[in-house]
């Protein structure tokens, strides 16, 4: 889903790398509130993993693969503002050291990746858990489902993009739903992947899991 | 910090390594969602080269290394080592000025 230079106009690039720095500085501001001793090297494992497991692609169907973009995992893992950085470390060290993403596509990529994908899929994640059971099994399905959604949610901010500023004048339903098409695919994958990390960090540190509903925490911590 | 979460952060990060360095090797070389989309809808071709695409990790290979699972498993070290590093020194800076701007406030 790295968007490469020259898909998206510089205009429109530009417009969406001043919304991506604004949500990012946001970000900051609410991460720097909790940020502790703990959290600090918690986090950058996460952003660590969230870079390897980005290297490997799974087939999703003929001739394309996928890879997960490991938002709400990082969102649940460290919380949504923490989660939003570890996603924009990822992405700035795969522009500038990997050439994956075009250096005028940070800000598309940031914003498509880092915010409408973590934070929304966040908030899918905080939807599931409030009507879904406040124990292991509804931790596991309301960050799977959340993952699964996060996908086609960045890819359609991509489409938003491709509107306002896209090269080659492709019609844009047909991009809309050839991206949403591709990416629900690819969403399966993340969805079972982020269920299947968050599941182990559950079973082995649930205190490290930030989002995690606090019932579950207090019985697996005495248990 | 206690040592139980010293013990937590080294097995995540070998498992994290273990990811970069060898599962990666044997990831999916087709094009992903968005490249596809672009193929089959034809606007592929106005992706521009990286302007950084001739740097010694382009491509999560390490320039030189001729085997490719070799490079692509050194560069994602390489990838998890830069990564650990730069996320670890944002969040420290940041929890500096959180703790810089409460002391402000407090006064």
């Amino acid at each position: 889903m790295h968007i490469p230079d020259g898909f998206i106009n510089i205009p429109t690039s530009a417009g969406f790398g001043a919304a991506a720095l604004g949500g990012v500085w946001y970000s900051i501001r609410r991460a720097a509130r909790l940020l502790d001793d703990r959290r600090i090297p918690l986090a950058g494992l996460v952003a660590a993993f969230v870079f390897a497991a980005q290297m490997v692609n799974f087939p999703v169907a003929a001739g394309t693969s996928g890879h997960l973009i490991g938002g709400v995992l990082a969102a649940v893992l460290v919380g949504p503002w923490l989660g939003t950085l570890v996603l924009t470390v990822v992405l700035v060290v795969q522009g500038f050291f990997f050439a994956d993403g075009g250096l005028s596509a940070l800000g598309l990529n940031v914003f498509n990746m880092a915010l409408v994908g973590t934070l929304g899929g966040y908030l899918i994640y905080r939807g599931l858990i409030a009507i879904l059971p406040k124990n292991r099994p509804g931790t596991l399905v309301s960050a799977g489902l959340a993952a699964g959604l996060s996908v086609p949610l960045a890819a359609f901010a991509f489409v938003l993009q491709y509107a306002i500023g896209g090269e080659g004048g492709v019609a844009l339903t047909t991009v809309a739903a050839a991206m949403g098409g591709v990416h629900l695919l690819i969403g399966i994958g993340e969805g079972l992947i982020t269920a299947m990390v968050v599941g182990a960090v559950l079973a082995s540190r649930p205190d490290l899991v930030a989002a995690a509903p606090k019932v579950e925490v207090e019985v697996m911590a005495r248990g | 910090m206690d040592k139980r979460l010293w013990w937590f952060l080294a097995i995540g990060l070998v498992v994290a390594l273990l990811v970069a360095g060898v599962v990666s090797g044997f990831a999916s070389g087709e094009p992903d969602g968005l490249e596809r989309v672009s193929i089959d809808q034809g606007f592929d071709e106005t992706a521009a080269d990286h302007a950084l695409g001739d740097s010694p990790l382009a491509d999560y290979a390490v320039e030189g290394v001729e085997d490719g699972r070799l490079s692509t498993g050194l560069a994602g070290i390489i990838g998890v080592a830069l990564t650990l590093v730069l996320s670890a020194t944002l969040f420290y800076g940041i929890r500096l000025y959180g703790r810089a701007r409460r002391g402000k406030e407090a006064s």
